[in-house]
């Protein structure tokens, strides 16, 4: 028997209702979906991002073409309009910049020495890719960027990212020739920072505005507006001493960030491919004597042998001994 | 003697798969990275349009399952946690469904203030979800910021309703 013929043949099913059933099955959908994403590399369904990321991303690179040239066409003229008070300022610049060149030389130079001294094993120098941003999302729930650069490349998810003016953010995700990076004002984004006058320690907190927040400043008076905030390097997400920006007070009277990154527009980026430098070399290296340095010292000569036992003995006897026997 | 009568099909690609494919469209197109004078493109979301003006329109099985489409390639577009702008638009579908008797038929500005409550009504849920998820809750400056295009976008919304409204006459 046909279900047309049977006993349901006169029952009719507003179509609210089914509308309603629809609403509520996606609705549950949505929710286990939440559920289960956790917007990071662990999350199940980020080859899907990175799917969709693939097919747009060429996509939004045709429309950030053109807004490129024009950029490019834009500063072309006003080259020509400004040159004469581009060039004093320039001038200016380079006047006030030369005593610092100089400086810059001579501290590279004693801190080189100071390195091979104390057996120091720097960071090597890091490899970085150049990349161009081809999409950008705003919201205050999102703030995150697609640049044009891969997997293809070398770039991998933590990689952090600059301009030339400073830390833009980390690499999130990665297909092979398009990224998505997560800039330092995201919700999601945290970030560990210090003060460069005073090295105090402070987690850089985005909450969607233009300015992150710094949270659990680590020292009573060790902040103050005007303060360099660089990238600490803790935790090995990026390295020591990238610029970030200046420490400002926020109308709700928080800690904020006035980022470097603003001082331009983000279109030209560049990736760090950095790595944590204890990732980088061998374990025995690790394990080598930390003051390599001693094996080039000469040995004492008899003068500095006695020198040195003479300061000892004085160092001796003019310490007080310890009340009720000894240490 | 009848003069002929041309009939209009209004079927679910006039009024859903259509406007869907321009909202995904104008969403990429509003996220390319312009900067004019330190200010840069409005990213509104395009997406409460529809779920405004769909039910109003009619109640529809297909609506809502593209609403809940529209709304992870939203999450995977802006790189979202995957199902916050689904379950949003699907919240705000269905408080219009539920209200639907009550808002046909009304003047603009009723309906403008009714797409305003439920802007609202989704920011705050989207708002109380991201704080969860993220740990951490955004600025109402920024979430402001985008509410205001949000809103600007009702013309588009009683655009839809005034052109489909009356589409099908089962549904007057």
């Amino acid at each position: 028997m046909a279900f047309r013929d049977g006993p349901f043949e006169n029952i009719k099913v507003p179509l609210v209702w089914t509308a309603a059933v629809t609403v509520v099955v996606a609705a549950v959908g949505c929710v286990l979906l939440l559920l289960s994403d956790a917007r990071a590399q662990t999350s199940p369904y980020q080859p899907v991002r990175a799917g969709v990321e693939t097919v747009v991303g060429p996509v939004g690179g045709v429309f950030a073409a053109p807004v490129r040239w024009f950029g490019h066409a834009s500063d072309y003229v006003g080259g020509y309009f400004f040159a004469v008070s581009e060039n004093r300022r320039l001038k200016r610049e380079l006047a006030e910049l030369q005593p610092w060149r100089d400086q810059a030389i001579a501290l590279k130079n004693v801190n080189a020495r100071y390195e091979a001294m104390l057996g120091i094993r720097s960071e090597p120098p890091v490899a970085m890719r150049t990349a161009r941003s081809i999409s950008d999302t705003r919201g205050p729930f999102s703030n995150a960027r697609l640049i044009d650069v891969g997997a293809a490349r070398g770039v991998k998810v933590g990689n952090p990212v600059i301009n030339e003016h400073g830390l833009v953010g980390r690499v999130v995700g990665t297909s092979s020739n398009v990224s998505r990076i997560l800039l330092l004002t995201d919700v999601a984004s945290k970030t560990p920072v210090l003060v460069d006058r005073t090295d105090a320690r402070a987690l850089l907190a985005g909450d969607g505005s233009g300015n992150p927040r710094l949270e659990f400043v680590r020292g009573v008076g060790s902040i103050q507006a005007g303060d360099r905030i660089l990238s600490s390097g803790d935790g090995g997400g990026f390295p020591r001493g990238v610029p970030i920006g200046v420490a400002a007070r926020g109308i709700d009277g928080s800690w904020r960030v006035k980022l470097f990154s603003d001082r331009g527009a983000i279109d030209y980026v560049r990736v760090m491919l950095f790595e944590d430098f204890g990732q980088l070399i061998d374990a025995d290296d690790l394990n080598a004597p930390p003051l390599a340095a001693l094996d080039t010292l000469s040995d004492a000569t008899p003068a500095q042998t006695a020198a040195i036992t003479d300061s000892a003995a004085r160092r001796a006897a003019a310490r007080p001994s310890a009340p009720g026997g000894s240490e | 003697m009848r003069r002929p009568v041309a009939v209009r099909v209004v079927g679910p690609m006039q009024w859903i798969v259509y406007p869907a494919l321009i909202a995904v469209a104008a969403t990429i197109v509003l996220q390319t990275p312009v900067e004019l004078f330190g200010l840069q493109l409005p990213e509104p979301v395009i997406p409460m349009v529809l779920a405004f003006a769909w039910p109003l329109i009619r109640p529809s099985v297909l609506a809502p399952l593209v609403l809940a489409a529209l709304g992870l390639l939203l999450d995977v577009l802006t790189w979202g946690p995957l199902g916050l702008w689904g379950l949003t638009f699907l919240v705000i579908y269905s408080v219009v469904l539920i209200s639907r008797s009550f808002l046909a038929g009304q003047d603009t500005a009723v309906l403008f203030v009714w797409y305003a409550a439920c802007c609202a009504l989704a920011f705050v849920l989207a708002y109380v979800v991201m704080a969860i998820v993220a740990g951490t809750p955004a600025s109402l400056i920024a979430v402001f910021l985008q509410v205001l295009p949000t809103l600007l976008l009702f013309p588009f919304a009683h655009r839809l309703i005034e052109r489909f409204e009356d589409g099908d006459v089962r549904f007057r």
